[in-house]
């Protein structure tokens, strides 16, 4: 429990630091006492403006989406008791970005913008509730994979037709911002747009704690522990839409986030899926944030996608799980 | 021997000149922009006998209005030929693979560069009066263009600063036909500050620090899109609510065309305007 209670401490620390160091990077490249002085007590200049209404939302949309999509992918792989499950990888966040790209490019967004976030949402919950159908009671590792590539792979193509049927000159190269997700000049509009799904989903996720343990033991097990599977099911699949459809809806499609983090914390928090929802968030807070510090410092100027980042640090994190459970299928 | 000299020039250029006249082209195809709308200025009536879909765009095209009269094609080789030009010209980048299999066909083809600056913008003129068999009129044209804008243009050293701000948030720099055009408005351009030559993606963060005198902002184009949320963003709102704000049309601003001139006429309106005290 010490052990537990510890790593929150150590990842809410480090998530904090690096949420001021993403206030502090930034093209503009200004010293960091003047940048926090402009952002703290503020005048008329520019630099207020840019701290106040560019970094500020963009530091905090890596926290949220980070969080969302850490907890999402704990959540995911509780339930599936599956190590590889990931909204990215099963085509969660491509059908999220499906649903948002039609609800901009039908021109819904212009007349009411939560149509995006709800739209995304809808997209999410269409994608986990077909995965959830497809591994049934006891589906094996393969079958929830190979799945999720069918998903990924047909949001992808449909993201691209849409986009390439727009009349807008423009449409077709955001093609790679949903398949690879950015936050590059990000808004509060955008804040106020994601934080509620990401809150919503949590609520609904962060208790199912207890039920994801005893799942551990088998559902028959569970039952008998007077875990309400179906129930369960429902609230998870709500959450993961919310969360991951908020989050896709203003940063595009990030994969791996939810795959590397809870694989990283399992080690310490032990084999209890509970417990590693809530350390997941955090963890999954501290990597995009890292990986938004990232793009920036490495490429200030060309807007380096964030899911380029995450795919270099994660695809080697996937394929040692594949190795690892080879023959298990 | 100076005699000789003087003949065999002569006897060249009567040569040139009927050579010109007999290839002056008789069905002629543009597949491109901005050879489009210069075809149009400079073509005998009935030489041109179809100029791109994109002349009719009044968003993209200074003359969506003439281009009515003609014929419209899509850049493709299948309905290119069937058109049976004598000249088909075609822009630099686009339309490549139709470019050589129309080359392959037997058809002459005239490739156009885009104009990257006003010099370029001249240059065109004469190339399009050369292919099309009319050079005078595009010297004409020329003069006429080098008046006008001699008319206009100001000096920029001491001008106002000023950004283009497009979607995905894209500048252009000194190096370009926009530049080019900002700098004969009198404005300099707060890219090259930003160590942006010819143009490219400004994060919105460095065009607040850089505070610009005015904002030459794209226009939103039919449809909806993800890359024009940039000009709605607040950060830019406010820096808006300081500085001028011109309408990049694109129309005006995209073809070395004497079209350009209007986009000069415009932006000379704004900077005397943001000049008057407030």
């Amino acid at each position: 429990m010490m052990a537990y209670v510890r790593l929150l401490v150590a990842l809410g620390l480090l998530s904090l630091l690096l949420f001021v160091v993403s206030l502090l990077v930034g093209p503009a490249g200004v010293s960091p006492r003047l940048s926090l002085s402009a952002l703290i007590f503020g005048d008329a200049g520019p630099l207020t403006l840019v701290m106040r209404e560019i970094r500020l939302p963009r530091a905090i949309l890596g926290a949220v989406i980070g969080a969302a999509l850490g907890l999402g992918g704990a959540a995911m792989q509780g339930y599936l008791r599956n190590p590889m499950a990931e909204p990215g990888i099963l085509g969660v966040s491509g059908t999220a970005a499906l649903g948002a790209v039609l609800a901009i490019q039908t021109g819904l967004t212009a007349t009411f913008a939560l149509a995006l976030p709800f739209a995304a949402l809808a997209g999410a919950g269409v994608a986990v509730t077909l995965l959830l159908f497809l591994a049934g009671r006891r589906g094996g590792a393969l079958t929830l994979i190979l799945a999720g590539i069918a998903i990924s792979a047909l949001a992808g193509a449909l993201t691209s037709l849409v986009l390439n049927l727009s009349p807008n000159p423009f449409a077709a190269n955001e093609i790679i911002f949903w398949m690879m997700g950015s936050l590059a000049d990000r808004s509060f509009l955008h804040v106020a747009l994601a934080l509620p799904f990401f809150a919503l989903g949590a609520c609904l996720i962060l208790p199912l704690g207890r039920g994801l343990d005893s799942l551990t033991l088998g559902e028959d097990a569970a039952e008998a522990l007077g875990v309400r599977i179906v129930r369960l099911r429902v609230l998870l699949v709500a959450g993961v839409a919310a969360m991951i459809g908020g989050a896709t809806a203003v940063a595009g499609a990030i994969g791996f986030v939810g795959l590397v983090v809870p694989h990283l914390l399992r080690r310490t928090v032990g084999a209890q899926p509970g417990r590693l929802l809530f350390a997941s968030a955090l963890g999954g807070a501290c990597m995009v944030l890292a990986a938004d510090i990232a793009v920036r410092l490495i490429l200030p100027d060309r807007d380096l996608k964030l899911g380029v980042m995450t795919a270099i640090v994660g695809t080697p994190f996937f394929l040692h799980l594949i190795y690892r459970t080879r023959g298990r299928g | 021997m100076r005699f000789i000299d003087r003949i065999s020039g002569i006897l060249l250029a009567v040569l040139a000149a009927a050579s010109q006249v007999a290839a002056a082209p008789q069905r002629v195809v543009s597949m491109n922009l901005c050879a489009d709308q210069l075809a149009m200025m400079l073509a005998a009536p009935g030489q041109l006998i179809s100029v791109s879909y994109l002349a009719r765009d009044p968003e993209a095209s200074a003359m969506a209005v003439e281009a009515q009269a003609f014929p419209v094609n899509h850049g493709l080789a299948e309905e290119i030929f069937l058109l049976q030009p004598d000249l088909v010209i075609a822009g630099q980048y686009t339309t490549q693979a139709t470019v050589s299999m129309l080359k392959r066909l037997g058809i002459p083809v005239a490739i156009m560069a885009p104009a990257d600056s006003l010099e370029d913008a001249r240059d065109r003129m004469t190339e399009m009066g050369a292919h099309l068999g009319h050079p005078e009129k595009a010297t004409a044209l020329v003069a006429e263009f080098d008046e006008n804008l001699g008319r206009l243009a100001q000096d920029a050293d001491e001008g106002p600063r000023a950004a283009i701000y497009a979607a995905h948030g894209y500048t252009f720099g000194p190096q370009s036909l926009s530049g080019d055009i900002l700098r004969a408005a009198g404005l300099r351009n707060v890219a090259e500050e930003a160590g942006l030559d010819r143009g490219g993606m400004l994060a919105l963060e460095r065009l607040v620090m850089l505070a610009p005198d005015l904002v030459i902002l794209s226009q939103r184009r039919g449809g909806n899109s993800r890359a024009e949320e940039i000009l709605n963003h607040p950060a830019l709102r406010a820096l808006l609510e300081e500085a001028g704000v011109a309408p990049l049309t694109d129309r005006n601003w995209v073809c070395g065309t004497p079209h350009v001139l209007r986009a000069i006429a415009g932006l000379a309106v704004e900077r005397d305007a943001g000049q008057e005290p407030k």
